[in-house]
């Protein structure tokens, strides 16, 4: 589908893509949320074999609107002895790094008619920059914030105990995640995520889950589990164990502050499943060149619905780690094979790429040199 | 340029003033907190720099992991009540003062002498993943050795923590 370079005024169609972008990934985010909480129980339904929501809109699917009336017109009870400032500010640092995320979202490549004939490949992204898969394990571990203050603002030893598990939990996954995202970004050789969904273009073959057999596969696996644990959900939701804990770190809120809360955990839980799409499962690509006709959000946005589906399953299959489990699982188990899949990825493309295409040193000039020319690639050696 | 300058006053302004709230808040977790801020506006530093590398770093490294203990550690101790240990000040407060004043000294003399009034100190080399790479791990240059020295130091680190943990529990 390719797109003609059209401009209304003074604005240009290439100018205005990433603002159109920001207003169209964040509003799907925003509006999919209610729809995602319909689905998540409607699927909890059938696997339970109960009928799930049903009253409300046909097959129940303005349940989700119907609960958030409920929540918005609730009363806003504010507990005597909290830490105001930060009990009102935990839903809020909670909700930005989860919707700043999806800044760096890779979600179609356009093809734009540049005049002439000249078709060129535009990523509809809202920042393609060069660090995005950094910028998204740094938003990604800033969430945790948000949980932590909120279980110690509430004045309150469950919340406090939620807050404490979801810091122990975060730190000890995020170590095996990054290290399963660095072999990621090892196989696709590039830290910018449109670069990463570009190569793997072509078949399923070329998806980095399937890229150094079984080393591309172990790692994705790293990630899977690593980013459920990093959205507190179940099996890992031992912040807001509901047996144990009341509701964790969310005990003392009420009304939109809950709701607050509720939607971070559904737009981070859309957020991981696009990066887990963009980084393993080949992005906006189609699994077959036969299937290119269909667009590439398209791909993107099923690939991600395929992933909640995912998320959905695993809650209600698997009951909730001890926590004691959970610290072993994360240290013992997932970081040494994420380790060891990192390593062997890194020797067998040492090894495996030929010594003309190893590029020598390129000259860099000290940083203090500022009127020196800036950088010259020399293969001299 | 001019834009630019204002954002740095701004932010410099707001930098200070979450550092001087790490020290004078009588809240450990508001410090704590305070000096998140401290991170993430440095972070934005090295992003106006072109070190985009060297900037997410330290969210990922500081914000994201250690400050996360930091405040962990602070929790589990003492529920964030005022600590009487901060109260016990006897020697502290001079030595910091002169620490301090030392250590200001030293920056504004080497502001004073490095850069002119006026003229923006401007990287060559931006911050890339790449740049770094190839600038830490060329073997013609002095960093490898250090680098790969820093790397064993923080490996005996984590060897000591657990050697002390396990000498506790039995």
């Amino acid at each position: 589908m390719v797109i003609p370079n059209f401009s209304i005024g003074p604005l240009h169609l290439l100018d205005v893509l990433p603002y159109v972008a920001i207003v169209t990934i964040l509003g799907v985010i925003l509006l999919l949320t209610p729809f995602l909480v319909w689905y998540e129980r409607v699927a909890l339904a059938l696997i339970q074999d109960r009928l799930g929501p049903n009253r409300v809109g046909p097959r129940g699917l303005l349940q989700a609107f119907a609960d958030g009336i409920k929540l918005f017109l609730k009363e806003d009870i504010r507990p005597s002895a909290i830490d105001a400032t930060i009990y009102y500010a935990a839903p809020v640092l909670m909700m930005i790094p989860a919707l700043a995320a999806c800044a760096v979202l890779p979600v179609a490549d356009l093809r734009i008619d540049m005049g002439g004939g000249r078709i060129e490949a535009i990523p509809f992204v809202v920042g393609n920059v060069n660090i995005g898969i950094l910028y998204l394990l740094g938003l990604t571990s800033l969430q945790v914030y948000g949980i932590v203050l909120a279980g110690w603002a509430s004045n309150n030893k469950y919340s406090l105990m939620g807050g404490l598990r979801s810091s122990a939990q975060t730190i000890s996954y995020e170590l095996s995640m990054t290290m399963a995202v660095l072999t990621g970004v090892l196989i696709s050789g590039s830290t910018n995520m449109v670069e990463i969904v570009r190569s793997q273009a072509g078949t399923v073959a070329d998806w980095n889950i399937a890229k150094f057999l079984p080393l591309g596969f172990i790692a994705t696996v790293v990630y899977l589990i690593a980013m459920v644990a990093e959205t507190n959900r179940a099996p890992f939701d031992l912040p807001e164990a509901e047996s144990e804990l009341v509701a964790g770190f969310h005990t003392e809120y009420s009304s939109m502050k809950f709701a607050m809360f509720f939607m971070c955990e559904y737009a981070s839980m859309l957020v991981i499943s696009g990066v887990a799409t963009a980084l393993w499962f080949g992005g906006w690509n189609s699994p077959h060149p036969a299937l290119n006709f269909v667009p590439g959000f398209v791909w993107f946005i099923l690939k991600v619905v395929a992933f909640v589906m995912v998320y959905v399953w695993v809650r209600a299959t698997l009951p909730r780690l001890r926590y004691d489990a959970l610290m072993a699982l994360g240290w013992k188990r997932l970081l040494p094979i994420a380790l060891a899949a990192l390593v062997l990825t890194a020797t067998w493309d040492a090894v495996r790429t030929p010594a003309d295409k190893k590029s020598g040193w390129p000259v860099i000039e000290a940083p203090h040199d500022a009127d020196k020319p800036v950088a010259r690639a020399s293969n001299a050696r | 340029m001019q834009g630019n300058s204002i954002g740095f006053w701004i932010l410099a302004a707001l930098c200070i003033a979450a550092a001087v709230q790490v020290v004078a808040n009588r809240n450990p977790v508001r410090s704590a907190l305070a000096l998140v801020g401290v991170m993430c506006c440095l972070s934005v530093f090295y992003f106006a720099q072109g070190a985009e590398f060297v900037g997410a770093v330290q969210v990922i490294v500081y914000a994201g992991a250690i400050m996360v203990l930091f405040l962990f550690v602070i929790m589990l101790l003492n529920l964030g009540a005022p600590n009487p240990m901060m109260d016990r000040v006897g020697l502290s407060k001079p030595v910091a003062l002169l620490a301090s004043a030392v250590l200001l000294g030293s920056l504004a003399f080497a502001g004073a002498l490095k850069i002119a009034p006026g003229r923006a100190v401007k990287s060559p080399v931006s911050g890339t993943v790449q740049q770094i790479g190839y600038a830490l791990f060329d073997p013609g240059r002095p960093w490898l050795f250090a680098f790969e020295l820093t790397s064993v130091l923080l490996l005996v680190g984590v060897v000591g923590a657990v050697v002390l943990a396990q000498r506790r529990s039995d």
